[in-house]
């Protein structure tokens, strides 16, 4: 940075967190638009405001999906990052690499980018922050013959992700990592070409305790659970009350259903099953002494989204339990049918939660084919203004 | 923004190759724009490029694309056969009607 100067950005060197500003400075001795990008901030962080135009559409031939054009708005003054496009790329499930792996994708964007990357973006995906129009279908090329593909984009599906499963976490109640690569490979052709009224999100996490935010990040969320009862190691029990834990205030009162009981002359804990909610907090509190139960699956939730259009949803439940295990039919039948009735009804930009709440739940299940059941709401309605379907109704002349 | 020539004649265009001013585009243009896309025109492409056309001169907008799968007879898969950008980056650009925009 011998010609100009960030002295804004400089702050931000100072101080124990590792420095972006430092980690793009080492960029852009390497390269020009890692160099130009630097200076763009700093007239950003001067004038408060962005300097990206709107929008922009590139690609790689074949897919209508996986880059995102950016196009600066002071060309002149920054004329490495004129074009400064973001290539996203599927990540392995689980984000588990080797070096080799990592030394392959440096490689590849060094030669075609600008060096710089976000490990990951928020969807999971690796992003390969700038490069321009011209380098996009060799960088692609290059990737494809490296064993990598490009993740979603647009109005289709976007790159699944899940988190580290049974990989290196006892609790997991299933596969997250292999259903999480076969729901990539299933449904290629919608994350390549989109064709949907909106994006649309999977996540996968292993258990409750929910470490992809599938429930607030997805439009599907699958979030592995048990249906049978808790496995408790009674002598482990003993042991963390010989800690000194306070079993009965830490774990017992904590309980949302108060389905624990701790027996304290017996040093002993019991749980009432048919009330447990399996919120996971016993577990997590006593790793030694809780498991989860034998019999694995995942509950199935939908419509998880963002602030825009009308407010942010959580997901909520569609199937309380079903079983996770290749090759996952019953779980692609439904995606399936979620996605046909969707395509079908959604308007322009209408996620799949907003399109359930403006058609209803009734007309939803319906369609997909399950069943209403009371997991399905927290409470039930409070107001009188119910629909029957007219096979319902006994049609009586005069009574 | 930049310029194209053709026919002895600028037209604006976006830095993704959009033109600028849909009134300007005409069935030759088509032709030039298809050439930066290595698309040659056949009469299925043209069904497509008419379907665009007339859709954003009555709507105003580009159709979703089920409605256009639904009203061409083509597949997704045919569409991109056709034009291997895609729909929006392919179809739209040559048919002259505005880029899509959004979270793309």
């Amino acid at each position: 940075m011998e010609d100009k100067k960030t002295p804004l950005l400089d702050q931000l060197e100072q101080g124990p967190w590792p420095s972006f500003v430092t980690e793009m400075k080492k960029a852009a001795e390497k390269d020009d638009s890692a160099k130009d990008l630097l200076l763009q901030l700093e007239q950003s962080y001067v004038d408060k405001k962005g300097h990206w135009k709107h929008g922009g559409i590139v690609g790689v031939r074949g897919y209508g999906a996986g880059v995102i054009g950016r196009y600066s708005d002071s060309p002149e003054e920054f004329p490495h990052v004129a074009e400064f496009h973001t290539v996203r790329v599927n990540q392995p499930s689980g984000w588990f690499y080797n070096t080799a792996t990592l030394r392959k994708l440096c490689d590849i964007w060094e030669k075609r980018g600008s060096g710089l990357t976000n490990l990951h973006g928020s969807t999971g995906d690796v992003i390969l922050l700038g490069t321009k129009t011209d380098q996009l279908q060799p960088t692609f090329d290059e990737l494809s013959d490296a064993g990598f593909d490009l993740g979603g984009s647009g109005s289709g599906l976007r790159t699944p992700s899940c988190c580290c499963g049974p990989a290196r976490c006892e609790w997991s109640c299933f596969d997250t990592l292999d259903l999480c690569n076969d729901l990539t490979h299933t449904f290629q052709n919608q994350m390549h070409r989109p064709m949907w009224p909106y994006k649309f999100k999977f996540k996968i996490s292993g258990c409750p305790n929910d470490c992809v935010a599938s429930i607030a990040r997805a439009d599907l969320s699958i979030i592995g659970t048990w249906r049978d009862s808790l496995r408790i190691d009674q002598e482990q029990v003993k042991e963390y009350a010989r800690s000194g834990m306070d079993i009965r205030g830490e774990v017992c009162e904590k309980c949302p259903t108060k389905a624990l009981k701790f027996d304290e002359k017996a040093q002993e804990l019991q749980v009432k099953v048919e009330d447990c909610t399996r919120c996971m907090h016993c577990i997590n509190r006593m790793p030694k002494a809780i498991r989860p139960g034998v019999d694995k699956g995942a509950t199935i939730l939908i419509g998880g989204k963002a602030t825009i259009l009308r407010s942010a949803f959580l997901s909520w439940v569609i199937v309380p339990f079903m079983k996770m295990e290749p090759p996952y039919q019953e779980l692609k039948d439904l995606i399936d049918k979620i996605w046909e009735w969707w395509d079908e009804n959604g308007k322009t930009r209408e996620r799949v939660g907003e399109l359930i709440y403006r058609l209803g739940m009734g007309n939803f299940l319906r369609a997909v084919g399950l069943p209403p059941v009371p997991q399905m709401v927290r409470e039930p309605r409070a107001n009188p203004y119910i629909f029957w379907q007219a096979n319902e109704v006994e049609r009586g002349e005069g009574k | 923004m930049g310029y194209i020539d053709f026919n002895g004649q600028q037209y604006e265009v976006d830095e993704d190759g959009f033109l600028a001013d849909p009134t300007l585009w005409t069935r030759e243009l088509a032709v030039f724009l298809a050439k930066n896309e290595e698309v040659e025109l056949t009469d299925e492409h043209w069904k497509i490029i008419d379907y665009l056309v007339n859709y954003y001169k009555q709507f105003g907008i580009a159709p979703m694309v089920r409605k256009m799968v639904k009203d061409t007879g083509f597949s997704v898969e045919k569409i991109y056969e056709l034009f291997p950008s895609g729909p929006g980056k392919g179809a739209c650009k040559i048919a002259g009607i505005p880029k899509p925009t959004g979270c793309v």
